[in-house]
């Protein structure tokens, strides 16, 4: 085997023994494992810029203050900025989204709507 | 609840000839499970306040009693949902601990395996011998939920997870034993040194070495005694070896030996030590271990043991459960077992006069230590840098 090509398969191998799930439903384990490894790398992406933003810094490309300070010079970059925001919210929230509209709308299954397809 | 004082950042750990590169990214990847490591310790308060306020009343309420035991205490507090936030947290962090740092290992695998030979290459202080079986307690579980364990090699020559243990040991403390990960090392060469200047061990033995790192000090404090560490994990002796002869030690042999049949004469050593070694052996095994100490040991000598702490009658209920945690959930399984036995009877039943019984207790000695490192720390059970030390003279 090529231990550098297999690496990534390698770096998620299980241990030993079974693995112990904490909550009532491993469902939830599972999304919370998956979600705490999206938090890591955010925490990752967000050290990145940080150095990005202190080298610029101490090559006198921009100062971390002009950052701090940073505000909009024209209403179109407010809203691109803002429309940002609001797409990734939605992006992360989307299945509250989906149960509001089912709420509002309580639909058919797929079964259900099988059987009326196979009506038409 | 955010922590009162932080983790030392990655770039603070030692680094030497064989250590892993890592990109700006793996470093800020192990940043952020420090920091997840020393908050979760935070998040564990939560645990005894749940048991407290209601998981205890509630028993107390349907029983009409408190636990009377703690498989009882366990069933209770498993269903708990701050307990299983916390342990479900605890055990993701543990297992991206270990996806961390092999990713970045065995990207390097093979450069780490060059760079080691190198080192090794013609040393007769790397003493290798196929003859040596991995004892079953050890191929038994992957001990920390480290795939593949000390033992393991996806190719001949693969010091990949030695090298993995190298840097993750200084992510899951959160430095909290110093740049070298070596503070209980450390630790027990000043007691050592401080209790008995006289002593003077010519040949000393470090039992179950791993990479070496606690060995380390304890030879730099005793330049002129003969040391010898011994493993039965090869990729983690090849690396220790490569370790110490990058970080300049020239008094420690590497060897691949067993611990229940040491390959040593009658009254062959003046101090036999081993650091978080015990609770990683067998039920059987640790008494077979202690009996060859006994037997390789000379008269006037001394053996060390550091571990956490054992659990004896004054320990509440609740607290032996949650030492347990890493037994069973950080795939440590004799942890808990080995914590129920009575080290003094352990010693004297191998040979050891019970007059000549030592115990005490030891705290890392950490370089990185500002001051504000310990300030409002909770303890974190099994985490905590603070051992009990037990061992005898002989």
């Amino acid at each position: 085997m090529n231990p550098e090509a297999d690496y990534i398969t390698i770096a998620s191998n299980k241990p030993k023994g079974k693995r112990p799930y904490f909550f009532n439903d491993p469902a939830v384990e599972r999304v919370l494992n998956i979600t705490m490894a999206v938090a890591s790398e955010l925490a990752v992406a967000r050290e990145r810029v940080d150095t990005l933003e202190r080298i610029l810094e101490e090559k006198g490309i921009l100062s971390r203050e002009e950052i701090e300070t940073y505000v909009p010079k024209t209403k179109a970059i407010e809203e691109q900025r803002q429309t940002w925001h609001s797409e990734y919210i939605s992006r992360v929230l989307r299945i509250v989204q989906q149960e509001m509209e089912e709420l509002a709308n309580p639909d058919k299954t797929l079964a259900e709507i099988a059987d009326d397809i196979d009506q038409m | 609840m955010a922590a009162k004082n932080l983790p030392p950042t990655y770039d603070k750990i030692a680094q030497h000839a064989v250590f892993p590169e890592t990109t700006h990214d793996e470093k800020a990847r192990y940043n952020f499970l420090a920091n997840l490591n020393k908050h979760l310790a935070h998040v564990s308060q939560g645990n005894a306040t749940a048991y407290n306020k209601r998981v205890e009343p509630k028993f107390q309420e349907e029983h009409g009693r408190t636990f009377e035991n703690k498989d009882e205490l366990k069933e209770a507090m498993e269903q708990d949902p701050h307990y299983q936030i916390w342990s479900a947290l605890r055990r993701s962090t543990m297992e991206m601990r270990q996806q961390a740092g092999r990713s970045l290992t065995y990207r390097q695998a093979l450069d780490l395996k060059e760079k080691v030979d190198a080192l090794n290459a013609g040393k007769d202080s790397l003493v290798l011998n196929k003859e040596v079986a991995v004892p079953s307690y050890l191929k038994a579980v992957d001990n920390h939920l480290m795939p593949g364990s000390y033992h393991t090699e996806l190719f001949e020559g693969d010091v990949a997870n030695a090298a993995n243990y190298d840097g993750g040991l200084f992510v899951t403390t959160a430095g909290l034993l110093g740049r070298y990960s070596d503070g209980g090392g450390q630790a027990i060469g000043d007691w050592l040194l401080t209790n008995h200047p006289d002593f003077k061990p010519k040949r000393i033995l470090d039992i179950g070495c791993g990479m070496g790192h606690n060995v380390l000090p304890i030879a730099k404090r005793y330049p002129d005694a003969e040391v010898v560490a011994i493993d039965t994990g090869v990729p983690m002796l090849r690396y220790g070896h490569a370790r110490a002869m990058a970080l300049g030690y020239e008094n420690v042999t590497f060897m691949q030996a067993e611990a229940s049949q040491l390959p040593f004469e009658d009254e062959s050593f003046d101090w036999i030590q081993t650091t978080m070694f015990l609770h990683e052996t067998g039920g059987k095994s640790i008494y077979n271990i202690m009996r060859e100490i006994h037997r390789v040991l000379k008269p006037g000598g001394i053996t060390l043991h550091i571990e956490q702490p054992q659990y004896t009658d004054d320990m509440s209920l609740y607290e032996q459960f949650i030492r347990d945690w890493d037994a069973f959930n950080n795939s440590e399984p004799y942890w808990s077992k080995m914590h129920d036995i009575d080290p003094k009877e352990l010693m004297a039943s191998c040979g050891f006069d019970p007059e000549n019984y030592l115990h005490f207790g030891a705290k890392a000695i950490n370089d990185l230590d500002d001051g504000k490192q310990k300030a409002d720390e909770p303890e974190d059970h099994g985490r905590s840098p603070i051992w009990n030390v037990f061992g005898a003279w002989k």
